[in-house]
C-alpha cells in the first residue's frame, strides 16, 4: 500500500518530467500525459477499495528525509486519511477526466506537449499538496501549484493580457503564501514541529485543557488563513481569479474551479484542531466567506464574458465553502468542496465546448437560440447549472442546504441571511446564463460536433454534478461531530426559504430574461452600478492605484539608485578639489614665488603670535 | 599539500596559458580546462571520504602550515574544513560554468585572459584556504587585480568606468581589512604576548579590549562591501553588468561570497561580543538590502542589471543569516551561498547567450524568445523561478532556513525580509514576461521566423557563426551550452530536494562556529 500511495503523486510527475525532456508527438504525449493521470485515479479506486470498511485509518509512506538539522525534522512523508483520501479522489478523478477531455480540446495547438508537461505537474504538485504530511511538504505543493496555474494562465504566451493575468494570479497568491510560510514559522516554534499530525495532536490536547484564545494560535492561524485566502481568492486576494480564466479552458476547470482554489479550503479543513483554538479568526474566516460569496455572486450576474461568469460564481462558492469552515462545519465544506468539483468542472468544460464550437465566442449576449442544436451541451449545461443553483435533488442541493442549515443552527442570523441572499443571486445568475445561451434568437453558427471523448467526458460529470451528492455520509467519518441529520429547531422559515428562493430566482430570471431586461444596455440610472458590480466591486481599480501605482513609480524614480549618486557626488568632489587645486599649478615662476613668500610670511607671523 | 596544489595549480596553469597562446589561439582554453579539472581530481578524496572519518585535525579535513615570514611568525598556513570545503568546490564549479562560457564569447587575447581568469580563481581558492591573516590578506588582492583586468579589458560599452569602481570599492574595503588585521594582531600581542597572525590562535585567545569593536568594524566594513550590503552595494550592478559573461560569473557565484565567508570565518568567531554588538545594525542593513534590491531590480531595463540587482537582494539573507546567531539560520547561509552561486550565475550565463545571439539585453527590446529559442526560455524560465524562492530548489531551502532561524530571536527582521519573496517574485515574472513572453520585438530574429514559415517553432540547429549572420533566426542552445546549464539546474534540484547531506556535513562545524560566536 506504501508503493501505491508513494506512485499517485509520483506518476504524473515522472509524465510531466519525461514529456519536458523528450517532447514526443502528440500521440504518445496524450498517452503519457491522459495515462499516468488516469493511472493514479485507478491506484486511488484501489486505495478506496482496500480502506472500504474503516473509517478511521491512517497509511503513511516516505521519500526520504528533506531537512532535518537542529530540532528541525522534515521530511518528504505522505499522509493518507479520510480527508486526504477525499481529496485525491476529487484530484484524480476529476483531473483525469479534464485531462481527457484536454487531449481532444488542445489537439490542434502546436504546444501540446508542453501543455500536459504542465497539467500534469500540477496534478502531481496538487496531490503532494494534499497527502504531505507535514506543512513544509504542503508548502512545496502549494508554490507547485502556484506555479503551474501561472505557467498554465500565461500558456498562450504570445498575447501580453494573458501574461499580465498569469502575474497577477501569482503575485497575488504569492502574498498569501508569504504569510502561509510566517504562520508555519510561528507554528515551528510553538509545537517544535512543523508535522501535521503531531500539530493536530497538541492542539486536541489543548481544546481539551480548554486553552482557547491563545494571542500566538490566533495569530498563526490567522496567517495561515491568510495563505488560503490568497489561493481560494477569497477577499481581499480575490480579484486574480477572473483575469485567471486567460488560460486554456480546461485549466480553468482543473484549476480554477475544481481543485487548486479549493487548496484553501483544504488547508483550513486539515488544521480544523488548531483553527478551534481561535474561535475569533474563525468567525472571520466565516464573515470573510460570506462577503465574498455576496461579491462573486452579484459580480457574476453582470458578466457578459462567460468564462468570467463562472469565474465569480467559483469564488461565490469558495465562500460558501468557507462559511461552512467558519461555523464549525469542515465536513460540510469538503462535501461542498467534492460536489462543487463535479458540477464546476461540468461547467468548465461544457462552456470551453461550447466555446469550442463556436468559433472562440465568449461573449454570451452573442449566443441564443442554442437549445435544439446542441442537445449534448444542452443537457450538460442545465445539470451544472442546477447544480450551481441547488435545485433540489441535484449534487449542490445537498451540500448547500446542508451549509445553510449549519450557518442557521450556528445562531449568526447575519450569516444566515447574507448566504441566503447569495443562494437566491446564485440561482438568478445561473438561470440568466442558461436562458441566455440557449434561449432566444440565435446569432451564432455553430461549427465544430465534439469528439467522442470530449461528450463521454461531459456525460460522466453531468452523471456527478446530479448524482454526486446522494450519500454525503460517508464523509462523516471525515471529522468527527460534523454531518448530521437536520435537527428540528429549524423554524420553518429557515427550513423552506433555502428550498423556495432558488425557484423564485429562476423564475425572476425567466421574467427579466422575457421581458429582455438581460440583454438590453441598461438605462443611464443602472449604469454605473452595472459597471461597478462588473468591474468586480472595484477592487482592481482601488488596489492599482493603491499599490501598484506608487510601487512602479517609485521604484522607476529610484532607477537611477539614490546611493550610488551618493558615491558619484563623492567621486565628483573629488574631481572638483582637484580641479581647484590644479589651478595652483600654474607653471609660472612668480606664482610659486609669490606664494613662497606668503607661506614664509605666515610661518613666521604664526611662529611670532603662537 | 593537496591544498597548496589547489592554489598552485590554477597559477602555474594561467601562466602557462598565457605563454601557449603563441603556439595556437586554442591552446589556453584547454590549459584552463585540464588545470580546473585537476583541482576538481585533486578534491575528489575528500568530497567522497566518509564525512566523520574525515575529520584528522579536529573539525579540519586538511591542515598544512610552512613558515613565510619568521620575523613576524607569519606562515603559509592552508587549511580545509567543511565550509570552506563546499565553497571550493563551488568555485571550482563555477569555474568550469565560466570556463564554458567564455569558450566562444572571449576572442581577443586569449593567453591573458585565461591568465587573469586562472589567477582570480586561484586568488578566491587561497581566499577559502588561507588560515594567516596577512596571506589572506594577499590572497584577497590576488582575486582583485586579475578581476580588474577581466572587466576593463573584455568588458561591454562602459567597462574602464566599471572596472574603476569595482577596484576602488574592494580596494577601500581591503585596506580597512588590512588595517584591523595589523591592530588586531597588535592588540593580541599585546594580551598573549605571542605575535601571531594565525588564524587558530587568534580564535583560541579573542581579543577583550575596547577596540574591539573598531577592529571588528573594519573586517565587517570589507566583507560589506564584497558581499555587497546595503550601502555599499553599487559597484556590484557596473561590475556585473560591464564584465563579460565568465567574468560574471565568477563575480556572482563565487567572489561575492568571499565576503560572505569572511564574515563566518572571521567576524562572528574572532569577535563575538562585538559581532553582537552590531547585530541589530547588520540585521537593518540586511532587511533594507533585501528590499531595495529587490525594488532596484525591479526598475531595471537592462537584464544582467536586473540579475545584478537580484544578487544585492539575495545577499542580503546571507548577511541576515550571518548575524542571527542561529544554527537553522547559518546552514541557511550555507545554502544560501551554494544555491544563489548556482541560480544566479546561470542567469548571467543565459543573460550573455542572448546578448550573443540577438546583441541586446534591453528588456524593452526583447520579447517573445520562446518562439525563436524555445529550450534557451525554458532553461531561463526555470532558473528564474528558482531565483523566486520555489520550494523544491535550492534558494528556496536556503531563505527558509535563513527565515527560520532568524525568527527565533529576531521576528521583526524576518517578518521584513519575507517580503523579499514577494518582491523577488515580481522581478522575477518581469524579467520573464519581458524577455520570453509577448510578442517576438526584434524585427530581424521575427522577419526570418516569418520567413520560415509559422510551423517551424524550432529553428534548424546551426552554428553559432551563423546566428551571428545577418538574416538567420538565432540558434537555439548547442550541446555544450545545453549540458552546462543542465548540471546546473540538477545542482539546483538536488539542492532544493536532497540538501540533507550538505546539512549534515556542516551541522559540526557550524555549531562549533554558533559555540565560539555566543
Amino acid at each position: 500500500m506504501d508503493t501505491m500511495l508513494l506512485a499517485i503523486p509520483l506518476l504524473p510527475l515522472l509524465s510531466s518530467l519525461a514529456l519536458v525532456l523528450l517532447q514526443p508527438g502528440k500521440r504518445t504525449t496524450a498517452i503519457l500525459g491522459v495515462g499516468s493521470v488516469m493511472l493514479s485515479a485507478i491506484l486511488v479506486v484501489g486505495l478506496q477499495l482496500l480502506l472500504w470498511q474503516q473509517t478511521r485509518f491512517v497509511e503513511t509512506a516516505s521519500f526520504g528525509t528533506w531537512l532535518t538539522t537542529g530540532r528541525l525534522e522534515i521530511g518528504l512523508g505522505l499522509y493518507l486519511d479520510a480527508l486526504s483520501l477525499v481529496m485525491i479522489s476529487v484530484i484524480t478523478g476529476v483531473g483525469a477526466l479534464i485531462h481527457l477531455f484536454s487531449a481532444s480540446y488542445m489537439r490542434d495547438d502546436p504546444d501540446y506537449s508542453r501543455f500536459f508537461a504542465y497539467l500534469n505537474l500540477f496534478v502531481a504538485a496538487m496531490l503532494i499538496l494534499v497527502l504531505a504530511d507535514n506543512l513544509l511538504l504542503l508548502y512545496l505543493g502549494w508554490e507547485g501549484v502556484g506555479l503551474c496555474s501561472y505557467l498554465l494562465i500565461g500558456f498562450w504566451y504570445k498575447v501580453p493580457a494573458n501574461n499580465a493575468a498569469a502575474n497577477k494570479a501569482f503575485l497575488m497568491t504569492r502574498i498569501g503564501d508569504t504569510a502561509l510560510m510566517l504562520g508555519l514559522f510561528l507554528l515551528f516554534y510553538r509545537f517544535n514541529s512543523l508535522n501535521i499530525a503531531e500539530i493536530q495532536t497538541a492542539a486536541t490536547e489543548l481544546l481539551g485543557a480548554g486553552a482557547t484564545g491563545e494571542p500566538l494560535l490566533g495569530l498563526s492561524c490567522l496567517l495561515l488563513f491568510a495563505g488560503a485566502v490568497g489561493k481560494s481568492a477569497q477577499l481581499p486576494l480575490q480579484s486574480w481569479l477572473p483575469d485567471a480564466m486567460a488560460g486554456p479552458t480546461p485549466v480553468s476547470a482543473l484549476i480554477h474551479a475544481a481543485t487548486m482554489v479549493t487548496a484553501g479550503v483544504y488547508l483550513v479543513a486539515r488544521n480544523y484542531p488548531l483553527f478551534e483554538l481561535a474561535p475569533a479568526v474563525l468567525l472571520l474566516i466565516a464573515t470573510i466567506g460570506c462577503l465574498t460569496l455576496l461579491l462573486g455572486a452579484g459580480s457574476a450576474l453582470v458578466q457578459t464574458d462567460l468564462k468570467r461568469v463562472l469565474a465569480y460564481s467559483t469564488m461565490s462558492q469558495l465562500g460558501y465553502m468557507f462559511l461552512a469552515l467558519g461555523i464549525g462545519a469542515p465536513a460540510t465544506a469538503i462535501f461542498h468542496l467534492m460536489t462543487h468539483a463535479f458540477f464546476k468542472a461540468l461547467l468548465f468544460l461544457a462552456a470551453g465546448s461550447l466555446i469550442y464550437s463556436l468559433q472562440h465566442q465568449q461573449n454570451i449576449l452573442k449566443m441564443g437560440g442554442l437549445w435544439n442544436k446542441q442537445p449534448l451541451l444542452l443537457v450538460a449545461f442545465g445539470a451544472g447549472c442546477a447544480a450551481l443553483a441547488s435545485l433540489p435533488m441535484t449534487s449542490g442541493f445537498f451540500s448547500k442546504e446542508m451549509i445553510l442549515e449549519k450557518t442557521a443552527e450556528s445562531g449568526h442570523p447575519l450569516l444566515w441571511l447574507a448566504a441566503v441572499t447569495g443562494a437566491f443571486i446564485t440561482a438568478l445568475y445561473s438561470a440568466r446564463l442558461f436562458y441566455l445561451i440557449f434561449f432566444g434568437r440565435q446569432q451564432t453558427q455553430l461549427s465544430h460536433d465534439l469528439p467522442g471523448s470530449m461528450t463521454w467526458v461531459l456525460l460522466i460529470l453531468t452523471a456527478l454534478a446530479l448524482l454526486g451528492g446522494i450519500e454525503p455520509r460517508g464523509l462523516s467519518v471525515l471529522l468527527p461531530g460534523s454531518i448530521a441529520t437536520p435537527e428540528a429547531q429549524l423554524g420553518p422559515l429557515q427550513h423552506w426559504l433555502p428550498l423556495l428562493l432558488p425557484l423564485l430566482g429562476i423564475g425572476l430570471a425567466w421574467w427579466l430574461f422575457s421581458t429582455g431586461a438581460f440583454t438590453r444596455p441598461s438605462g443611464p440610472r443602472l449604469t454605473p452600478w452595472v459597471l461597478f458590480l462588473r468591474g468586480g466591486w472595484g477592487m482592481d481599480t482601488l488596489y492599482l492605484r493603491l499599490f501598484v501605482d506608487p510601487f512602479v513609480r517609485l521604484s522607476h524614480l529610484n532607477r537611477h539608485d539614490v546611493i550610488d549618486k551618493g558615491y558619484g557626488l563623492l567621486a565628483g568632489t573629488t574631481c572638483a578639489l582637484h580641479r581647484l587645486a590644479g589651478r595652483l599649478q600654474t607653471g609660472q615662476l612668480r606664482g610659486y614665488a609669490a606664494s613662497i613668500i606668503l607661506f614664509c610670511l605666515a610661518g613666521i607671523a604664526w611662529g611670532i603670535l603662537g | 599539500m593537496i591544498l597548496l596544489w589547489l592554489i598552485l595549480l590554477p597559477l602555474m596553469g594561467g601562466a602557462l596559458a598565457w605563454y601557449a597562446e603563441r603556439f595556437d589561439a586554442r591552446l589556453p582554453a584547454w590549459i584552463a580546462l585540464v588545470s580546473l579539472l585537476s583541482c576538481l581530481g585533486l578534491l575528489l578524496p575528500e568530497v567522497l571520504a566518509d564525512p566523520a572519518a574525515g575529520l584528522r585535525y579536529g573539525l579540519w579535513l586538511q591542515d598544512v602550515a610552512w613558515e613565510w615570514i619568521p620575523r613576524f611568525n607569519i606562515q603559509l598556513h592552508l587549511a580545509l574544513d567543511n565550509i570552506s570545503l563546499l565553497l571550493v568546490l563551488l568555485t571550482l564549479l563555477m569555474g568550469l560554468v565560466a570556463l564554458s562560457s567564455a569558450w566562444e564569447e572571449i576572442v581577443e587575447y586569449k593567453g591573458f585572459f585565461y591568465f587573469n581568469f586562472l589567477w582570480s580563481l586561484a586568488g578566491i581558492l587561497g581566499v577559502f584556504l588561507a588560515m594567516d591573516m596577512l596571506l589572506f590578506f594577499l590572497f584577497w588582492e590576488v582575486m582583485l587585480v586579475p578581476m580588474y583586468f577581466l572587466i576593463a579589458i573584455w568588458g561591454h560599452e562602459n567597462r574602464r568606468y566599471a572596472a574603476i569602481k569595482f577596484f576602488l570599492f574592494t580596494q577601500a574595503g581591503g585596506l580597512l581589512m588590512l588595517l584591523s588585521i595589523i591592530a588586531l594582531v597588535l592588540v593580541h600581542y599585546q594580551q598573549t604576548g605571542l605575535l601571531s597572525f594565525d588564524y587558530q590562535r587568534l580564535l583560541a585567545a579573542p581579543i577583550t579590549s575596547a577596540s574591539a569593536r573598531w577592529i571588528c568594524l573594519g573586517f565587517i566594513l570589507a566583507f560589506l562591501v564584497k558581499l555587497p550590503a546595503f550601502p555599499f552595494h553599487s559597484w556590484l550592478p557596473d561590475a556585473h553588468t560591464q564584465a563579460p559573461t565568465p567574468a560574471s560569473v565568477i563575480l556572482a557565484a563565487v567572489l561575492l561570497k568571499t565576503g560572505g565567508y569572511g564574515l563566518l570565518r572571521f567576524v562572528l568567531p574572532l569577535f563575538p561580543s562585538a559581532s553582537h554588538y552590531f547585530a541589530p545594525l547588520m540585521l537593518t542593513l540586511a532587511v533594507i538590502g533585501i528590499v531595495y534590491g529587490a525594488v532596484m531590480a525591479f526598475s531595471q531595463t537592462d537584464m544582467k542589471r536586473l540579475v545584478a540587482y537580484s544578487s544585492v537582494s539575495h545577499m542580503g539573507f546571507v548577511l541576515l543569516g550571518c548575524f542571527s546567531f542561529n544554527l537553522l539560520a547559518l546552514q541557511g547561509v550555507m545554502l544560501q551561498m551554494l544555491a544563489h552561486g548556482v541560480s544566479t550565475s546561470a542567469l548571467f550565463v543565459l543573460v550573455g547567450m542572448v546578448q550573443h545571439r540577438l546583441h541586446t539585453r534591453d528588456l524593452n527590446k526583447l520579447g517573445g524568445l520562446w518562439q525563436c529559442l524555445p529550450r534557451l526560455s525554458a532553461m531561463g524560465l526555470f532558473f528564474a523561478i528558482a531565483a523566486l524562492g520555489m520550494p523544491g530548489l535550492g534558494n528556496f531551502v536556503a531563505e527558509f532556513l535563513v527565515l527560520l532561524g532568524g525568527f527565533e530571536q529576531h521576528a521583526g527582521f524576518s517578518i521584513l525580509a519575507a517580503s523579499g519573496l514577494v518582491l523577488g517574485a515580481i522581478y522575477c515574472l518581469r524579467m520573464i514576461s519581458q524577455s520570453f513572453w509577448g510578442q517576438l520585438l526584434l524585427p530581424r530574429a521575427a522577419g526570418a521566423l516569418a520567413s520560415t514559415g509559422p510551423d517551424s517553432q524550432t529553428p534548424p540547429s546551426g552554428t553559432l557563426a551563423a546566428a551571428a549572420g545577418t538574416s538567420a533566426i538565432p540558434a537555439d542552445l548547442n550541446a555544450r551550452e545545453a549540458m552546462t546549464l543542465a548540471m546546473m539546474a540538477l545542482a539546483l534540484l538536488g539542492l532544493g530536494l536532497h540538501p540533507q547531506p550538505l546539512l549534515s556535513e556542516l551541522n559540526a562545524v557550524l555549531s562549533a562556529l554558533l559555540e565560539a560566536a555566543s
